[in-house]
């Protein structure tokens, strides 16, 4: 069982959630959390507990989701939605520069809009691990991404851990989850049992304590850090899809020349939706865009993805002509390629690139058969599934 | 003044008008085209024709008679850069439908005398018969890229026009998968981008206007939508719409119906 420092955990009655997400509008951040949308749970504004999706979950296979009303009082009774921390942090399109001809002379204006201030309320443990992957890759690396870095600096992040997973789910192969260990300032267990609804209340920082001092909480006791340590243990026990992770990098490396990657190929639709939905994914194309006049023009970034021929385009045409050769270059560098880079995978098991494929490709069960194959080695590998 | 600037003609094959009035549509950019170019050739915006050659040549509609055939020519010797545009231009579009049936029982049906008639056995896209510089797809085309192709033309720098799926649209707009989330067929994993997800954000599954995306994998596809229930007629009329003449569309209709029969 997990184990939760007594001193620093706190007990929160369900009722005061509103008064914590006031308080953080009051300090300035703009609220987001999770809201029923579009027939989905989708991080979006929030500003009270009433716009919480109370009473609702989803239900997730590859290539399916459902959302529904269950009637329990649970704020927090789904898995996750389509999108992530990365819509806000890292967002699908940003004016990187704006550029004006005066008289003679150009003129460059950099983004004159302070960074946002985000609250992320409800973030699962998998995707506040995404954030600090995306932290490695936009902040510590050669190059840094300023408005990212910007508004992860002014960054609150409220998780929520899960109390049961998805059809899609693999956080426990990650070490990403069911339970949060790190990357917070506050992180919460929503208990809902006969001693009542309310929140385990853990703090992962100053300005997490901060918050905490401004609610009305009491000490946690023994009991209730025993429950929550008992659910996230029924949460990952209650996990059924799983890669195994040890030695995969050597074997995706020693599999590239595998017929198998062919077999995928043919089924996936290079549509990009995994990439899109994939937390930690934050590849970009630049465009440069003017005005008919010449007058002035803006550089624009934007979210790209590997499954595009143009992403590999080089000069005379791309060089990952083939879907199969495309998905490879993902789900090597998701599991093997990025730990190479940036020292760590680039996968936290949330299960989005299953549910949001529109054909359902699993990327579970693709490693587990790649390892599988790599295992029975060259000649036998006809007669892998 | 107008001799310096570069001379812009549209011309029309067989089509609705509808993409060459998407230029006409463009209001608030109407001026700033029109004060850029010359514009020398246009019947639907203006009596003033003049003859070319033309810098930038847009073709609207697809080639079905054998006037057409010759008429492509004379106009791609005129244009330095001939640029096609919409369903029609770039893939056949929905006359295309012509290709797979019988073309003289049609006339025989439709005209009282169809010996007047002189028409093809089909209905192609206009790189079919000439070199074409860019082929801007829709049906009907998006305003803002196609101001972004002359834009372009004009600035002599690439146009900045995606061309993989609609998907990565709606993505990138927040809009939830229609498909997934709620089982309706779209067609968007294999559609070309470009209408900016218009259809999956007002509920609706995409209709594929803007043709195969450029790396379309059309049998999962096909295999999905008939999980969800569709039948293989109704998915055999979805890939027979505006670009039912394009390749990857025209095979997945035929193995749809081969699977089928």
């Amino acid at each position: 069982m997990r184990a939760i420092q007594e001193q620093n955990a706190f007990i929160m009655e369900a009722r005061e959630l509103n008064r914590l997400i006031e308080t953080l509008a009051e300090k300035g951040y703009e609220t987001i959390g999770p809201t029923v949308q579009q027939g989905a749970i989708l991080y979006g504004h929030v500003g009270s507990a009433g716009d919480l999706p109370a009473g609702w979950s989803d239900q997730q296979g590859p290539g399916t989701y459902r959302v529904s009303e269950n009637g329990d009082s649970s704020f927090f009774g789904y898995v996750v939605g389509p999108n992530s921390g990365k819509s806000f942090l890292h967002p699908s399109r940003e004016t990187l520069m704006q550029a004006s001809r005066k008289g003679d002379l150009l003129e460059f204006v950099d983004d004159p809009a302070p960074p946002e201030r985000y609250a992320l309320i409800g973030l699962r443990p998998c995707d506040v691990k995404a954030i600090e992957i995306q932290d490695r890759v936009l902040l510590e690396g050669l190059y840094v991404d300023r408005k990212y870095k910007e508004r992860r600096d002014l960054l609150f992040i409220v998780t929520v851990n899960c109390a049961k997973p998805g059809g899609t789910c693999f956080c426990t192969s990650m070490g990403s989850g069911p339970a949060a260990d790190s990357g917070y300032d506050l992180a919460l267990t929503e208990l809902n049992d006969d001693r009542g609804h309310r929140f385990l209340v853990e703090v992962g920082s100053d300005s997490g304590s901060e918050l905490v001092a401004a609610l009305t909480t009491k000490q946690a006791t023994a009991a209730d850090i025993d429950s929550a340590g008992r659910q996230a243990d029924d949460a990952a026990e209650a996990i059924s899809k799983s890669i195994d992770t040890t030695g995969l990098r050597e074997q995706l490396y020693d599999s590239l020349d595998s017929p198998y990657w062919e077999k995928i190929g043919a089924r996936c639709l290079a549509c990009t939706n995994c990439t899109m939905v994939c937390p930690t994914c934050f590849c970009t194309n630049v465009q440069d865009v003017s005005d008919l006049a010449g007058n002035s023009a803006e550089r624009i970034q934007i979210w790209d993805s590997c499954f595009n021929a143009e992403f590999s385009g080089l000069h005379g045409g791309s060089v990952r002509q083939s879907i199969h050769s495309r998905y490879r270059q993902w789900m090597t560098h998701k599991l093997a390629s990025w730990e190479d880079q940036f020292d760590t995978l680039g996968c936290v098991g949330c299960g989005r690139c299953i549910t949001w494929c529109p054909v359902g490709i699993d990327i579970t069960e693709e490693a587990n058969t790649i390892r599988k194959r790599a295992g029975q080695l060259a000649g036998t590998v006809e007669d892998a599934p | 003044m107008a001799n310096n600037r570069p001379k812009l003609a549209v011309f029309k094959f067989a089509s609705c008008d509808g993409c060459q009035l998407s230029l006409l549509d463009c209001e608030d950019e109407l001026l700033a085209v029109a004060g850029k170019v010359h514009i020398a050739h246009f019947p639907e915006a203006s009596r003033e024709s003049v003859r070319g050659p033309y810098d930038v040549t847009l073709v609207e509609g697809s080639i079905t008679t054998p006037d057409d055939v010759e008429r492509i020519q004379k106009i791609r010797r005129r244009s330095k850069m001939l640029v096609t545009i919409g369903a029609c231009a770039t893939s056949g579009g929905i006359q295309a439908l012509r290709n797979f049936r019988d073309v003289k029982e049609f006339t025989s049906i439709v005209y009282a005398h169809p010996e007047y008639i002189r028409t093809l056995e089909t209905s192609t896209a206009i790189a079919d018969h000439i070199p074409v510089d860019f082929e801007l797809r829709g049906c009907p085309v998006n305003k803002y890229q196609l101001i972004e192709v002359l834009n372009a033309m004009l600035w002599g720098r690439k146009p900045q026009i995606e061309s993989g799926s609609v998907c990565v649209e709606c993505k990138r707009r927040g809009t939830v998968c229609v498909m997934v989330a709620q089982g309706m067929a779209c067609l968007g994993p294999v559609t070309h981008a470009g209408c900016g997800a218009i259809c999956p954000a007002y509920n609706r599954g995409c209709y594929g206007c803007f043709g195969p995306q450029e790396t379309a994998n059309m049998d999962p596809l096909s295999e999905k939508l008939a999980g969800l229930g569709v039948l293989a007629t109704n998915i055999a009329r979805l890939y027979s719409t505006f670009n039912a003449g394009a390749e990857p569309f025209e095979k997945a209709r035929r193995q749809v119906e081969a699977t089928n029969n």
